[in-house]
């Protein structure tokens, strides 16, 4: 399936946050969305998911939706939004309880996706008993649970430290080598986005409007190998937005 | 440093840490009761003012004999615990409504502002106007007293939920209704549960209140009658029987803490 997201614009209040945006997710890439702070990212991917509505625009889906998605849009958070009064397992289970499957399909899915993300013996563990890194490897096992056809993933690796996230990226890595899925992807973070991204999105600062998209041909899988190539790219990119950066970081916030 | 000797870094840190000294509070309670018989026995503490603790067992043995025991305190928990579910169920009810929808909370908020600080001993005549001289204006009297609390603590813990973890659920298509009951109220348990020892302390004082205005069984009633009859040893019991109710619902609500939110660790 296929996400599109067509001259999209939104406000808030007299605030002008995104502008004219236009970008397409296809069957099975990832294309990562990187801008200075501020530039409206996390409320693209908001709106890309419909949790918000957007002031201008539309966002579509195309495609025959495959029949076992339980979800097609699904999030995968920054501060990994698990139910702290619920287990590993529990958390899972959240995200498929009201398609009330039968008992024994729910065990097996969460079964199975416990076992891809590596968290099988952790089954009953609270969550205050995990690592960042292992929470957020919970939050993407509820997130396998419900098949998505397209992944929303907000600055997934940001609140992990840099060896966690290094660990996590290998993983991702692996699980769309094993079965490819499509993703926007938000993150501040370059080295994520050569890593992970099909295409690169850069956004100016607010109102966000898409500076430049950089299309990476390399294999996911090789990218290790290859890591020279990656910096010049991420360094590239960082040249185009440094300013912005530097600017946004001086600003007061808002609200 | 110019003489270069070596020297150790003298430590500084400590102090400030709580460790738990299991036997302590036993020991005080029992020092202060020997001191007290001590004090009777000796003169020290006039009988009239106060009776020594034996005396007050000797009353309160009285009443386990008399079989009146067990109808005081039968009256009391049951206005006790009647009155006390009905304010929390409701006070629950409302803070939960208040917390979730937008007009109720503009419209309800404000009388509950103005009703809150209001001391409901105030309301008791009230109380025996509308629903007479027996249970019923006790019952209501603690069941308005608790009602309050509870709704402001339930409101508070609904407002407390990361709106994350809401935004988490409408994300993966949870209905209204599973997001109310898998993410708000587990999430405003915490919340509401310290509120029960609120409620709970507050509808012990109104109990009390209650029994000394026209019941005929009850601690309250009983204290109240003790008090009348210049007898201080079984106004003593009484007061006694009020601190092990007191402890016996802290040690409950404290059971139905380690229960629902084990998940704290």
């Amino acid at each position: 399936m296929q996400l599109s997201i067509e001259d999209l614009g939104h406000r808030y209040g007299a605030l002008e946050v995104l502008q004219h945006i236009d970008l397409t997710v296809s069957e099975g890439e990832i294309v990562c969305v990187v801008g200075p702070s501020g530039c409206g990212k996390s409320t693209l991917l908001r709106l890309a998911g419909g949790l918000e509505r957007p002031t201008s625009g539309r966002v579509m889906l195309q495609g025959a939706p495959s029949s076992d998605s339980l979800n097609p849009l699904t999030y995968v958070f920054q501060d990994f939004a698990l139910l702290p009064w619920r287990t590993v397992a529990g958390n899972v289970a959240l995200a498929l309880e009201h398609h009330h499957l039968p008992a024994a399909t729910q065990e097996a899915i969460i079964a199975d996706v416990l076992a891809r993300t590596k968290l099988s013996e952790f089954h009953d563990a609270w969550p205050r008993q995990l690592s960042g890194g292992m929470k957020q490897r919970v939050a993407i096992a509820r997130a396998l649970a419900v098949r998505p056809e397209v992944w929303l993933m907000d600055e997934p690796l940001s609140a992990l430290d840099s060896q966690t996230r290094d660990l996590l990226l290998e993983d991702l890595v692996d699980l769309w080598t094993r079965t490819p899925f499509s993703a926007l992807y938000v993150t501040h973070n370059l080295a994520e986005a050569t890593r992970l991204g099909h295409r690169i999105v850069l956004l100016s600062r607010r109102p966000g409007v898409v500076r430049s998209v950089t299309t990476i041909e390399l294999p996911l899988a090789e990218r290790e190998r290859h890591v020279p190539e990656l910096a010049a790219i991420a360094q590239d990119i960082w040249q185009q937005m440094r300013d912005q950066a530097k600017a946004a970081e001086r600003e007061m916030l808002h609200d | 440093m110019t003489d270069g000797a070596r020297r150790a870094v003298p430590f500084r840190g400590g102090g400030f840490r709580y460790r738990p000294v299991r036997a302590a509070g036993w020991v005080v309670f029992v020092v202060v009761l020997l001191l007290w018989e001590l004090g009777s026995r000796t003169g020290v503490i006039s009988p009239i003012a106060l009776p020594a603790p034996s005396q007050a067992a000797q009353a309160l043995g009285d009443l386990v004999e008399t079989g009146m025991l067990w109808k005081h305190l039968g009256s009391s928990l049951y206005r006790l615990l009647g009155g006390w579910l009905l304010g929390t169920a409701a006070g629950m009810a409302v803070g939960l409504t208040i917390g979730l929808v937008s007009l109720a909370r503009a419209g309800l908020l404000p009388l509950v502002s103005a009703l809150f600080p209001i001391p409901k001993i105030a309301l008791l005549p009230l109380f025996v106007v509308w629903f007479g001289i027996g249970e019923g204006s006790k019952l209501a009297t603690i069941a308005f007293g608790t009602f309050f609390p509870t709704v402001i603590a339930t409101m508070g813990g609904v407002d407390g939920v990361d709106r994350n973890l809401i935004r988490m659920a409408q994300s993966f298509g949870l209905p209204y209704r599973a997001i109310v009951r898998q993410v708000v109220v587990p999430g405003a348990l915490p919340a509401t549960l310290s509120g029960f020892r609120i409620s709970a302390s507050i509808a012990m004082v109104l109990l009390v209140a209650a029994e000394m205005i026209g019941a005929e069984y009850g601690v309250g009633a009983y204290i109240l009658m003790a008090g009348a009859l210049f007898a201080i040893d079984q106004l003593i019991a009484g007061v006694f029987l009020l601190s092990v109710t007191g402890l016996a619902v802290a040690w409950l609500i404290g059971r139905a803490e380690r229960r629902w939110l084990d998940w704290r660790g």
